[in-house]
């Protein structure tokens, strides 16, 4: 990428120019799409460059029969669509009915089609999509799949996955923000969102993010599986230590099948937004929930769809791992949490929050 | 820091005093009604954040919504319910300011917890003491009566020395995006429409109690639309033509009945005020004389206080007062230093009945 980045085509020249540096422009962007593609074993002229997944997921969305079966924990780019959904239930772990029963329940509401995530970017659940796919297609019914989440910490297959649609994010990936993509099954239609401009084989106008681009295919290329199993133990670690110092302490989501990265707890009586000021402040990033326009935090409506209640919903935490993480990063993120739950639990200045 | 220049200033003085300062902006309110002379909407917000970035200091949001509603717009609006005259901006110090944030404050190891009002707390050598602040026309400490004595030490009022026009001196010089913010005046959330419609919305249907306008004798004047319109002293608004101009005497929210009288009538010649929380002692002595300030804009005037067992106390001005009005603030002044304050019950009336 960095080479790219030398290359002034790459940040100067229009790809539809038919001067030599569009079409080194060109180029770029279509090596990119080629990378972008083969992350998702998908055809190159699948792929379609967007602003992100949160314009992926409002593209298939609105290209897909109506109403949508989808589930009460996909995110807010799904669920605020503007189209009509049905949203379905989870269980207390988040988990999603039994592909067929999901599926069955669709179909019973009249649901024309389904979007359901692959990996839940708040507990990290991992959804059967291929099982319900398959339903789903017996059923006649039409799938989109979000796998911003699960790209890069699973393998991903669109063809195996057997959906219509996959959305997917470069800045999940370690590319950079404001690029995101939509793998599209060639017979489906896309009922264009963004107009003005032939770019993308019509189905997104707009000159095309060049710098952007090159940057998502670099890091699809650069996605390695063999790291994941290491991040997963030092994720069980981060875990196994947080359950010693704080007992109540739960896990949020699939005991089972979750991604290797992520970890959502709960710490039952504790001020969660001090908890994340104060982790903040030590040097951990951490998150929770998501943020209001003012800049205050909202409890997850993935924890609250689990059925925990809003007062422990914000005592929520999710930490995620990534390739750079190490052991140490672990021992002092336990070493400075025990701190801060101790500070947390003190008896404080003036009324408890 | 709410966005506005007090504040920033604040923060700024103390980061160039060489502290750690973290920045917090309190969300008090779902949405913010857009004006620019209230504070903490989403904008002020962004104004906060953009002086913490400027200053190279942590900035978060915390999110009091919940204790906000319950703590000061409920207030609010029950007293006007009960024909009393809130003060929500000492509410908001007593519950919010200095109570969960104060607590936030010790939760994140802070040592103290610093805002822009204009006011002073300074150790004698003995005790600390809560003092007015020296630029006597922005003073704030009437609305500050409430702090909890036993804290006093954790709480600085950075710009209790200066003049406003060197708070906005200070923060142009420093480059702060809020140096030429407009002054906040109204009820922050109120702001944008009339407190009047604000209760009428919130009151219950059958709590919006109309009735007369009567004089002390009995005789009605005329009628008016709820009891929640009219606060003690109030000229405007009356609709009724009368030799001598009236001014809203009493408040009767049994019967709905709004008591005028003459200039003459509204003098008072003492209070009744409930539990007092005292600044200079744990209980006072005895009784003692002082100045009160039976509202923000009224001139401290001479007073005998009298404590009751009871922990109420009983006030007896030394020239008689207009408009002492039930649900505001008596704070007790020895000189510069605030003695204590409690919130007015009733007025004792001079002549009887």
């Amino acid at each position: 990428m960095r080479a790219w980045l030398d290359e002034p085509s790459v940040w100067a020249a229009n790809p539809s120019s038919i001067h030599a540096e569009g079409q080194r422009a060109r180029a770029a962007v279509e090596t990119a799409r080629r990378q972008v593609a083969e992350c998702v074993g998908g055809n190159l002229a699948d792929i379609v460059f967007t602003s992100g997944a949160t314009e992926a997921n409002n593209l298939a969305l609105r290209s897909l029969p109506h109403p949508i079966a989808t589930t009460a924990v996909e995110h807010p780019s799904v669920l605020s669509a503007a189209v009509p959904l049905l949203t379905l239930p989870v269980d207390a772990h988040g988990r999603l009915p039994a592909p067929d029963a999901f599926v069955a329940d669709a179909v019973a509401r009249g649901a024309k089609s389904i979007s359901v995530m692959l990996a839940n970017n708040e507990t990290g659940n991992l959804h059967p999509v291929a099982e319900i796919a398959a339903a789903a297609r017996a059923a006649g019914l039409r799938v989109h799949c979000d796998a911003t989440q699960a790209v890069g910490r699973v393998p991903v297959h669109a063809l195996d996955l057997g959906v219509d649609l996959l959305s997917f994010s470069s800045h999940k990936m370690g590319g950079p923000k404001g690029i995101g993509a939509l793998w599209v099954d060639p017979d489906t239609v896309l009922d264009v969102l963004i107009r003005g401009g032939h770019q993308e084989r019509g189905r997104r106008g707009g000159t095309e993010n060049v710098l952007g681009a090159v940057g998502f295919g670099a890091a699809a290329a650069a996605l390695a599986d063999d790291d994941l199993p290491r991040i997963a133990a030092l994720r069980d670690k981060l875990w196994a230590g947080i359950a010693l110092i704080d007992a109540r302490a739960r896990v949020n989501g699939d005991p089972d099948a979750r991604l290797p990265n992520t970890l959502n707890v709960r710490f039952p009586d504790v001020d969660g937004e001090g908890l994340l000021m104060n982790l903040d402040l030590e040097g951990i990033a951490a998150s929770a929930g998501s943020a209001c326009s003012a800049g205050s935090l909202e409890p997850s409506h993935v924890i609250l769809a689990m059925g925990v209640p809003e007062r422990e919903a914000r005592g929520s935490v999710r930490f995620s791992l990534g390739r750079d993480t190490t052991d140490d990063d672990i021992d002092y993120a336990l070493e400075r949490l025990k701190m801060i739950l101790a500070r947390l639990r003190a008896p404080g200045w003036g009324a408890p929050p | 820091m709410s966005g506005g220049v007090d504040s920033s200033v604040a923060a700024a003085l103390l980061r160039k005093e060489g502290h750690e300062v973290v920045a917090i902006s309190m969300r008090l309110y779902e949405t913010a009604p857009r004006s620019d002379r209230s504070c903490c909407s989403p904008d002020d917000m962004f104004d906060a954040r953009s002086v913490a970035t400027r200053l190279g200091i942590p900035f978060y949001v915390a999110n009091y919504v919940d204790a906000f509603r319950e703590r000061v717009i409920d207030y609010f609006v029950e007293e006007y319910r009960r024909g009393r005259t809130p003060n929500p901006c000492v509410a908001c110090n007593n519950h919010l300011k200095f109570d969960v944030l104060l607590g936030r404050t010790k939760a994140l190891g802070g040592d103290w917890l610093a805002t822009g009002h204009y006011a002073r707390i300074e150790h004698d050598g003995e005790r600390w003491k809560l003092l007015k602040a020296r630029d006597l026309t922005k003073d704030q400490s009437y609305f500050l009566c409430g702090l909890p004595r036993e804290l006093l030490g954790r709480i600085r009022f950075p710009l209790g020395d200066m003049a406003k026009t060197e708070v906005r001196a200070l923060a142009d010089e420093a480059g702060l995006p809020t140096a030429f913010k407009p002054e906040s005046q109204e009820i922050c959330f109120v702001a944008g429409t009339s407190y009047r419609d604000f209760v009428k919305e919130k009151l219950a249907q059958e709590d919006v109690r109309p009735g007369n306008i009567e004089l002390e004798d009995g005789t009605v004047l005329g009628q008016h639309g709820g009891i929640h319109e009219f606060t003690i002293g109030q000229r405007r608004g009356l609709g009724i033509a009368w030799p001598e101009p009236l001014f809203v005497k009493r408040v009767v929210p049994e019967t709905g009945t709004v008591v005028v009288g003459t200039k003459a009538e509204l003098s008072s010649t003492g209070l009744i005020a409930g539990t007092c929380n005292w600044l200079r002692w744990d209980t006072p002595p005895g009784p003692f004389d002082a100045e009160v300030k039976i509202r923000y804009r009224a001139d401290p005037v001479p007073c005998h206080v009298s404590p009751r067992d009871d922990g109420a106390v009983e006030v007896t001005f030394r020239d008689p007062q207009k408009a002492v009005a039930p649900g505001q603030y008596a704070v007790f002044y020895d000189g510069d230093e605030v003695v204590g304050g409690s919130v007015i019950e009733m007025a004792i009336s001079g002549a009887p009945e």
